[in-house]
């Protein structure tokens, strides 16, 4: 493939617009990320996209990328082009601005509403909190924490499309890592965000966001477990610790 | 109702129309299977107060769990505003209802029509 050339695809223009095809050379080690780069840099400087790091740590530089949602910059040409294709797109369920840029306004204000903050209880002078590793709920809390917001899974999520009011698979799997914090200070009040409508109870648990985020979370498995605290807590069986 | 409510009714229900839908289906494969006509079947089904909760409970069971469904659908496929599937769905369930008890009433009493 060193030699050859690709046919890129790439939307031009904001919510309006069309494909339009640049040829790159297609080089060893490409990632997406390097193809966009290359044909604003040396075909089109009007060419509008973001990244910031380059090593997935960030997660500014998501895109549609032959039909479906991924971290460009860690996403290798090789492995998605088809015959030597690529059609790259802005992220879906999100409006979009120009070009590959969407407007992340609405994810993160989704995050907030969900009650993403944390609220801690402690001054300076209490002694830190014993948090362990062989409690369930840091365990719960660990397997959600490395989240990127690079907002891959809302945009895979056809849930998100059809219900503007659904919270989505980002900001669920952040409520439920904090309500398995033990140092947080509103549990219940979180709980009833993501209990009310647009919160968990709306997900379809068919994994289309777990299958898709690149750092290899579960917002499904987060999510599973914040119905499952919906439903004990309705039913009156939550203890204190209403994630456990 | 809140929307957890709902979440929680649905789920439990479901759980109860799972085991009561096993219990309908294996009962009309064996009486039909036996070769029951409807008359033998009404005559064995009237004034059996089992049966009639049975299926009353079903009834109920139905009437909660179809329109939560249905609601979810339309909120997810359609533009139509949050009350208006509100109401429409309390009138599905009330209609569920209505149809349902009144063949529950039937089959207690025992009429063919
Ligand atoms: S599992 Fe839930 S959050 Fe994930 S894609 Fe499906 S509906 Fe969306
Ligand atoms: S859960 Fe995964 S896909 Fe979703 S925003 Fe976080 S890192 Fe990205
Ligand atoms: S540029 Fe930072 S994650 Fe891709």
């Amino acid at each position: 493939m060193s030699d050859g050339q690709l046919q890129v695809h790439v939307w031009r223009g904001g919510e309006k617009g069309a494909l339009k095809t640049y040829s790159v050379s297609a080089r060893d080690n490409q990632t997406v990320l390097d193809v966009v780069t290359e044909i604003q840099q040396r075909i089109d400087p009007t060419l509008s996209y973001r990244f910031a790091c380059r090593v997935g740590v960030c997660g500014s530089c998501a895109m549609t990328v032959n039909g479906r949602p991924r971290w460009t910059c860690r996403t290798h040409v090789t492995r998605v082009a088809i015959n030597s294709e690529l059609t790259i797109e802005p992220l879906r369920n999100l409006p979009h601005i120009k070009d590959l840029i969407t407007d992340m306004a609405p994810f993160f204000e989704k995050w907030q509403r969900a009650g993403g903050v944390f609220e801690g209880t402690a001054t300076r002078h209490d002694p830190p909190a014993s948090v362990t590793h062989e409690d369930r709920q840091r365990r719960n809390a660990d397997a959600g924490i490395e989240c990127i917001n690079c907002a891959v899974c809302y945009s895979a999520c056809d849930v998100a499309g059809w219900n503007k009011d659904y919270l989505g698979p980002a900001a669920l799997n952040r409520a439920w890592t904090l309500l398995n914090d033990c140092r947080h200070g509103d549990h219940r009040g979180l709980l009833a965000v993501v209990s009310a409508a647009g919160g968990c109870s709306s997900c379809h648990t068919q994994g289309r966001c777990t299958e898709a985020c690149p750092v290899e979370l579960s917002p499904t498995r987060s999510i599973a477990g914040l119905k499952r605290a919906t439903l004990l807590n309705t039913l009156g069986l939550a203890t204190d610790k209403v994630a456990s | 109702m809140t929307e957890a409510r709902l979440f929680v009714l649905q789920r439990l229900t479901a759980v109860l129309l799972a085991v009561m839908v096993m219990v309908h289906i294996i009962v009309i494969v064996y009486a039909s299977g036996g070769g029951l006509s409807a008359a033998e079947i009404l005559g064995r089904t009237r004034g059996n107060f089992g049966w009639a909760l049975f299926y009353q409970t079903f009834v109920i069971a139905a009437a909660i769990h179809a329109p939560i469904g249905l609601r979810n659908v339309l909120i997810e496929w359609t533009r139509l505003s949050r009350q208006f599937i509100d109401i429409a769905m309390l009138l599905f369930a009330g209609l569920l209802l209505f149809l349902g008890s009144r063949a529950v009433v039937a089959v207690f009493v025992g009429y063919m029509s």
